[in-house]
């Protein structure tokens, strides 16, 4: 009963969204422009990359593209459901908003997660997907439905550790109120989720794998369809940590909701 | 002249106001330099001692230097608040002071750069420190002298540039898409993500013909002495017609924009 509730509301938060971005179709389309043209760079820099070298370590051209698309992908779905919203969280402390939204009858953290819905991004993560198959292709890899599941599966994980840990460095917001600095550092976190984990050792490596683990984000897929992957280590290890991470990242949004004093009067 | 002063002192401090802002600015910023230095250093691992000319010292220190020409020249958020002022009426003001909006804008911009550096120096050098193996000094006096003069113009031309195209907030709404565009473009073409070289010779000759190797890719490379003799005066010579192009075009775009102008509100 709960959960057709939740539904319900999220159809209508769709709806909204929706008719919000269908208001601005000018902007609407040229997001996507600006979106895809930072892909196309990524995947320029692969292709001026493999004029100069074979391999990058273990990886060779295709592979690396195929990891650019799958980072590509995992950031636009997480950019799809979640990004705006959890930019707009520190808006929301520093303006007095989330009187309104504590008020309602839902869960908190749902409705502040969950609002807006980015459409474009929806076309974006179709970009990275195409590029992936090309990629797969020229590979000539034919995976099993149930690698393709699994691949799935995994950048659903990679979503999840890209919203729990965004999310908490939003929720900074609720002592410095102005958090978008600290938001806007987390893109620059995006730049590594697109490298192969081997260009990396010692305490970066085990930082980026472990403490902030957006390395494994789409390292991890990628070896699973590239047949790349060495051990399942590294696949319990991601799935282990996106547990993890959002367990950490609940307990944290409570612990600074109760530090929440509204801005008004 | 005086006024533009205190307009750099009042400029200086409120952006040390951010200083925080600024420094964890800096700081993130290292994550992604660092990534790539890793990122090439795998690529030299995996064999070759020469890659498009540049040995592995080399090809770290060109992203070292780039980071630096980025904190000295990039335009932060100048263009933002620009746009931001025509949009809101804040302009009205400068159309009945006697003062100029665009050398405004120009000692804001260069009080920006002022506190950024001061905030960015030290963790920078530390960053640069780590990595002094690397470094080298620069290929001759004349190059040091040549990268000087270059750096103030690669400055002019990105504000300059950002300027104009800040401008379109006369005629449009929302111009956020535009300027990440440019980004892109700059970031790409400019010699950000990777030394211009290394791109296939059409594209350079094709590049070679545009203002982009101009906002960072050109200094950089006087520095390295990859850029001497007749090149390089030509270059800069181009460069400079660059910027007086840029700075033609801010005008016009604000002359055009300023008989559109309609303010609202007090």
């Amino acid at each position: 009963m709960n959960l057709k509730r939740y539904l319900l509301l999220y159809v209508a938060l769709w709806k909204n969204s929706v008719t919000r971005e269908m208001s601005f179709k000018g902007n609407f389309l040229l997001w996507i422009v600006v979106e895809l043209l930072w892909f196309g760079l990524q995947l320029s820099f692969v292709g001026v990359l493999f004029r100069q070298t074979q391999v990058v370590g273990t990886w060779n051209q295709w592979q690396m593209v195929m990891l650019v698309g799958a980072s590509n992908f995992i950031q636009q779905v997480y950019q799809a459901f979640f990004l705006t919203n959890c930019t707009n969280l520190s808006e929301l402390i520093r303006t007095g908003k989330m009187d309104f939204l504590l008020l309602l009858p839902v869960n908190t953290r749902f409705i502040v997660s969950l609002r807006q819905v980015d459409l474009g991004a929806f076309i974006n993560a179709l970009f990275g997907l195409c590029v992936m198959i090309y990629a797969a292709a020229k590979l000539q890899l034919h995976p099993g439905l149930l690698t393709v599941l699994g691949f799935g599966c995994l950048c659903f994980v990679g979503v999840l550790i890209h919203y729990s840990l965004m999310f908490m460095l939003a929720a900074i917001g609720f002592w410095t109120v102005r958090a978008q600095g600290i938001v806007w550092g987390y893109y620059n976190l995006f730049n590594i989720a697109r490298m192969p984990d081997e260009a990396f050792h010692g305490v970066f490596k085990a930082m980026f794998t472990f403490a902030l683990p957006v390395l494994l984000v789409s390292n991890v897929p990628v070896c699973l369809l590239a047949d790349k992957l060495v051990s399942p280590a590294a696949l319990l290890s991601l799935l282990a940590l996106g547990l993890v991470w959002a367990a950490i990242s609940e307990w944290f949004w409570r612990f600074s909701l109760r530090h929440y004093t509204s801005a008004s009067s | 002249m005086r006024k533009y002063l205190y307009v750099i002192n009042i400029g200086i401090q409120s952006n040390l106001t951010y200083r925080f802002n600024y420094l964890a600015r800096t700081l993130f910023s290292f994550i992604p330099l660092f990534a790539m230095v890793s990122l090439w250093r795998t690529v030299y691992a995996g064999g070759g001692q020469e890659h498009s000319g540049y040995d592995q010292a080399q090809i770290i220190f060109y992203y070292l230097l780039v980071a630096v020409v980025d904190v000295l020249t990039a335009v932060n958020e100048d263009d933002w608040q620009i746009a931001a002022d025509i949009r809101e009426g804040n302009i009205s003001q400068f159309l009945l002071k006697p003062v100029d909006y665009l050398t405004y804008r120009l000692c804001l911009f260069v009080s920006g750069r002022l506190a950024y550096v001061a905030m960015a120096a030290l963790p920078l050098a530390l960053f640069i420190f780590c990595f002094r193996s690397n470094v080298a000094p620069p290929a001759s006096t004349e190059a040091m002298l040549a990268f000087l003069i270059s750096l103030v113009l690669t400055a002019l031309l990105q504000f300059f540039t950002s300027y104009a195209m800040a401008m379109l907030a006369f005629w449009l709404l929302e111009i956020s898409t535009f300027i990440f565009i440019l980004f892109a473009f700059e970031y790409l073409a400019s010699g950000h993500l990777f030394p211009l070289d290394m791109l296939p010779p059409t594209l350079q000759h094709i590049l070679a013909f545009t203002p982009f190797p101009y906002q960072m890719y050109f200094p950089v490379s006087i520095y390295l002495g990859r850029m001497t003799g007749p090149a390089l005066a030509g270059g800069l010579l181009i460069q400079l017609a660059w910027v007086a192009a840029a700075y033609l075009l801010a005008r016009f775009m604000w002359h055009r924009g300023i008989k559109k102008y309609a303010a609202f509100g007090g």
